[in-house]
């Protein structure tokens, strides 16, 4: 006969606790009283011994994980020579009269709890609610008859409590260091305390703050991620010869930057192509009247605007997240960062008040700040605020790339070399100028379907530009 | 109706109330306090810790008169003049309660007296002492409303001769005999009190022992003088009728040791514990939520599950302490301001003002064996005491319990005369994380019996200068 083992009722507003240790995999023979995981609560280390003897036909539940108290730990199969031999069902007796006393021994605690309650009227809940707990133990016999509360509390298998690490529960630290640490956000209990026997200082907590800072700023650019384990390099000059050069300021925070961006926003990257045909057409037409107003009329000049309006369509597009308090944060402004490439590395200057704006005057803008990127003259004021990036790498070549998500905006659009492609229209094929675009998007706040209505509608707009005086 | 906007309304002024309710004034908020009573003060200082301990000071000194006959020094016979001590006790309590009012009136806290309950998430009600109805408008609110006297079920009969605590403190007569049922701290002051002025007291517990939850070691060294001042103690023993006669109350008691079962008292205190109260407040039209003992849930903030409501001291759970509900106001009141701020004491320091006092602070001996924690336990009997023995009272005991890896003091238990104050020193030692170093090392002044901290330290380590008992190992 197999039986299904399973968490039992742990206390009080304990409906679940994470596994710790399966100590049984299948084919054990295990006997009574054998622990068979241990487990830990918010509030102790509990080892759960098994109440039955036979072999484990089958582990439910794995290291690590989170078990719901009720939930089956494992299967027992009950040796079936005990059950049949007539010894062993007066030994199946021995062993419910056992039980029995232990259910009995609850019951008296139970008692003796509830009347030391009288004095402070707390009736020990804990041992209380284990008359009502969860059948740990149900076989297939049984399960035709309905147990009476007393049988219930036959079942219930021993439980032994290990409380954690006592110096754990009372921190060793004076209240005033327990409110400085709870102050800047440090778990006091993970300091380790350089005082008498562990005491805890408001120094060490300084310094365990101190170290977590560096720890995350080298993490976040070494290994590419907060939390993940930094990776040593190997000596590379056993292969060759190398040469050492620092950092410039701009290279460490693009590395720092996007390394954060990269390991806290999931990315998706949703391709699209554009014929820009048409656009190029009027492009041509109305450059020059741009040149005369000073500025260049390029297709980054265009996006901005039709970016501005893609905003009022898509206003999650126009957001970022604050996880601490579990809020999207809708923006009422659009300001859009276009990269410029320079010799001294990736520059992102922001253009203000898109929407308010015409091509020309954003065409004006767009050539103004990319030139004072490159002469160093942007400021870092000029380069803050942004909702949105546009990366534009087709001067350069490529079809499509996977931006990375300038946080704490949410997307970014890439765009990459124009090229003439066959299109098949009106029955034939017809040499159209093609855009590439690539749209990063943080998934967290954009579903992918979303992703794909925004990037068509800027495809539309591309394609055809009076959408953005009629829907923009 | 007469409507008023308040930042923090807080309904109870007893010692969680109004120590949230000044700190919150001290710190810029406007405050309504609201309490049934015409000052500050609560159960604590109205009928509760204070008014106690000012008639546990005179049954001490009675005591004390009796015991100096031993010391060449006799006194006459105590004459009890009944109305003069009441207006003592109530000397006391209105200078206090009064005190308090002034206090919240100099801080501009608005007091109003009158009975609160909730509207809503956002309003109170007030049905004032003067019988107008006020609404309050809440930012945010305290609960504080505390707890009231238990009853036993099947046993409440209406009779002006059965107290409970309160009416007992009210000091009516000194009845010839008295039964009080429950052996608790309440149960064990009280008798206390009638005891020195007279009564022959029964003290009736349905555990094994008086004082439960209390190291035993303890409570033995208290029991040996209690039970000299008492008639009877019936441990193990249950009340189980009441009857009101000519003579007095008739009680039924069913126990082991009880050789009499039917005796008459013409007095019966029940002090059997106590219980929150949420009963009236209007908790259903908030979000607050109770649990199966009847308090209300809070999280560690002392949030309850509305997001504008708190809840402090007897109402959210034990111990049900003056002291533990102070410190919870002032948590409370930080974190309704947004301070980063949770209630977490690593000591709540207990006292039962008998004679001699038993008190304690942190891990006791029971409970590190009811959990499993392994403790080393260290203690210093009184015997050895320089100054207990000046005081020909060298009843008591003071002990360490100890974290044996790191020798860490855990908790501090000790009884004695003078227990109450001197278990400070104990709760400021777990609160710093000190160890048993700390306490040997530090010099405490001679003769005092704080010194038995230090020497109760120095038995850990086998070499204690006033006792000789080498460390086993």
């Amino acid at each position: 006969m197999i039986v299904d083992f399973r968490l039992p009722h742990l206390g009080d507003n304990i409906h679940s606790a994470d596994v710790i240790k399966v100590l049984v995999k299948e084919g054990d023979i295990i006997n009574a009283d054998e622990v068979v995981v241990e487990i830990e609560t918010d509030k102790a280390t509990v080892e759960i011994p098994s109440d039955v003897s036979g072999i484990v036909k089958k582990v439910y539940v794995k290291n690590g994980q989170k078990a719901n108290v009720g939930e089956p730990l494992v299967a027992i199969e009950v040796s079936s020579s005990q059950l049949a031999s007539p010894s062993t069902s007066r030994s199946g007796l021995a062993v419910s009269s056992e039980k029995e006393e232990v259910g009995k021994e609850k019951e008296s605690e139970i008692r003796n709890k509830k009347s030391e309650g009288e004095l402070v009227v707390e009736p020990a809940v804990n041992n209380q609610s284990l008359i009502t707990s969860n059948r740990p133990l149900i076989t297939e016999n049984e399960q035709s008859s309905i147990p009476s509360p007393i049988d219930l509390i036959h079942h219930l298998p021993k439980i032994i409590t290990v409380p954690k690490n006592i110096s754990k529960v009372v921190v060793p630290a004076a209240p005033s260091v327990r409110r400085f640490a709870r102050e800047i956000g440090v778990d006091i209990s993970l300091v380790r305390g350089s005082g008498t026997n562990g005491r805890i200082s408001i120094e060490d907590v300084k310094t365990y703050a101190k170290n977590l800072n560096e720890k995350i700023q080298q993490g976040a650019f070494s290994s590419g991620g907060i939390g993940v384990v930094k990776e040593s390099l190997p000596d590379f000059s056993k292969w060759g010869e190398i040469e050492r050069q620092p950092m410039s300021n701009i290279r460490r925070k693009t590395a720092e930057h996007l390394s954060y961006s990269w390991s806290t926003v999931p990315h998706v990257t949703q391709f699209d192509k554009a014929d820009i045909t048409e656009l190029e057409n009027l492009r041509k037409q109305f450059g020059k009247k741009i040149i005369e107003a000073g500025g260049k009329l390029t297709v980054t000049a265009i996006l901005l605007k039709v970016i501005a309006s893609a905003f009022k369509v898509f206003p999650q597009f126009n957001t970022s997240v604050d996880v601490d308090k579990s809020e999207i944060i809708f923006k009422k402004f659009i300001n859009v960062g276009v990269a410029v490439d320079t010799d001294r590395g990736l520059l992102v200057p922001v253009i203000r008040n898109v929407d308010k704006k015409n091509i020309i005057q954003l065409s004006i803008e767009l050539q103004e700040v990319s030139k004072k990127a490159r002469n160093k003259k942007l400021s870092l004021e000029e380069m803050q605020g942004g909702c949105f990036t546009i990366s534009n790498l087709g001067g350069i070549g490529g079809t499509y790339f996977t931006p990375i998500v300038n946080s704490p905006e949410v997307a970014i659009l890439g765009v990459s070399k124009s090229s003439y492609e066959p299109v098949y229209i009106n029955e034939k094929f017809e040499p159209r100028l093609i855009m590439p675009l690539s749209l990063s998007y943080d998934h967290r706040i954009i579903d992918g379907a979303d992703g794909i209505r925004f990037l068509r509608w800027v495809v539309n707009a591309l394609e055809n530009p009076f959408l953005l005086s009629l829907e923009g | 109706m007469m409507s008023t906007k308040t930042q923090l309304a807080i309904i109870g002024g007893g010692p969680g109330g109004y120590a949230a309710a000044f700190l919150a004034a001290d710190l810029g908020m406007q405050v309504t306090l609201t309490d049934m009573k015409k000052n500050p003060g609560g159960v604590c200082t109205w009928e509760g810790c204070i008014p106690s301990k000012a008639l546990l000071h005179i049954s001490k000194l009675i005591t004390e008169a009796e015991d100096a006959k031993k010391w060449g020094v006799e006194f006459g016979e105590p004459k009890i003049d009944l109305n003069k001590l009441r207006d003592f006790k109530n000397g006391i309590v209105n200078k206090l309660t009064g005190g308090l009012g002034q206090v919240a009136k100099l801080r501009k806290v608005n007091f109003i007296q009158g009975k609160a309950s909730f509207v809503n998430s956002n309003t109170l009600l007030i049905n004032k002492s003067d019988g107008t109805t006020e609404e309050i408008v809440f930012e945010k609110a305290i609960i504080a409303t505390g707890s009231t006297p238990a009853k036993v079920p099947g046993l409440s009969i209406e009779s002006l001769r059965v107290m409970d605590s309160t009416s007992a403190l009210e000091l009516n007569d000194i009845p010839k005999r008295l039964l009080v049922i429950g052996g608790g701290y309440i149960g064990l002051e009280l008798s206390t009190v009638y005891a020195a002025l007279g009564s022959k007291v029964t003290i009736v517990e349905m555990l094994p022992g008086i004082l439960p939850g209390a190291d035993r070691d303890l409570v033995a060294v208290l029991e040996k003088r209690v039970k000299a001042m008492m008639q009877n103690i019936f441990v193990e023993t249950k009340v189980v009728e009441l009857k009101e006669t000519k003579e007095g109350i008739q009680v039924k008691l069913e126990g082991k040791n009880v050789t009499e079962p039917v005796q008459t008292f013409d007095k019966v205190l029940i002090s059997v514990g106590r219980k929150p109260i949420t009963n009236g407040l209007g908790l259903e039209k908030t979000k607050v939520k109770i649990n199966d003992k009847g308090f209300i849930t809070v999280d560690k903030t002392l949030r309850t599950d509305d997001q504008n409501i708190y809840a402090i001291g007897d109402v959210v759970g034990n111990p049900m302490l003056a002291h533990k509900a102070s410190a919870e106001g002032k948590v409370a009141v930080e974190a309704i301001l947004g301070h980063k701020i949770v209630f977490e004491p690593n000591a709540i320091p207990a006292v039962v003002f008998t004679d001699p006092e038993l008190a304690w602070t942190g891990l006791s001996e029971t409970e590190a064996r009811e959990k499993g924690i392994k403790v080393e336990v260290a203690k210093f009997p009184w015997g050895a005491s320089g100054r207990a023995t000046t005081l020909d009272r060298n009843d008591g005991m003071t002990k360490l319990i100890i974290e044996p890896e790191t020798e860490r003091i855990l908790g501090v238990g000790i009884v004695g005369v003078g227990a109450g104050d001197m278990i400070a020193e104990g709760t400021l030692a777990i609160e710093m994380g000190a160890v048993v170093k700390d306490l040997e090392l530090t010099i405490h002044p001679h003769p005092t019996l704080s010194e038995t901290m230090m020497a109760a330290a120095e038995v850990f380590y086998g070499r204690a200068t006033d006792m000789y008992r080498p460390k086993r190992k």
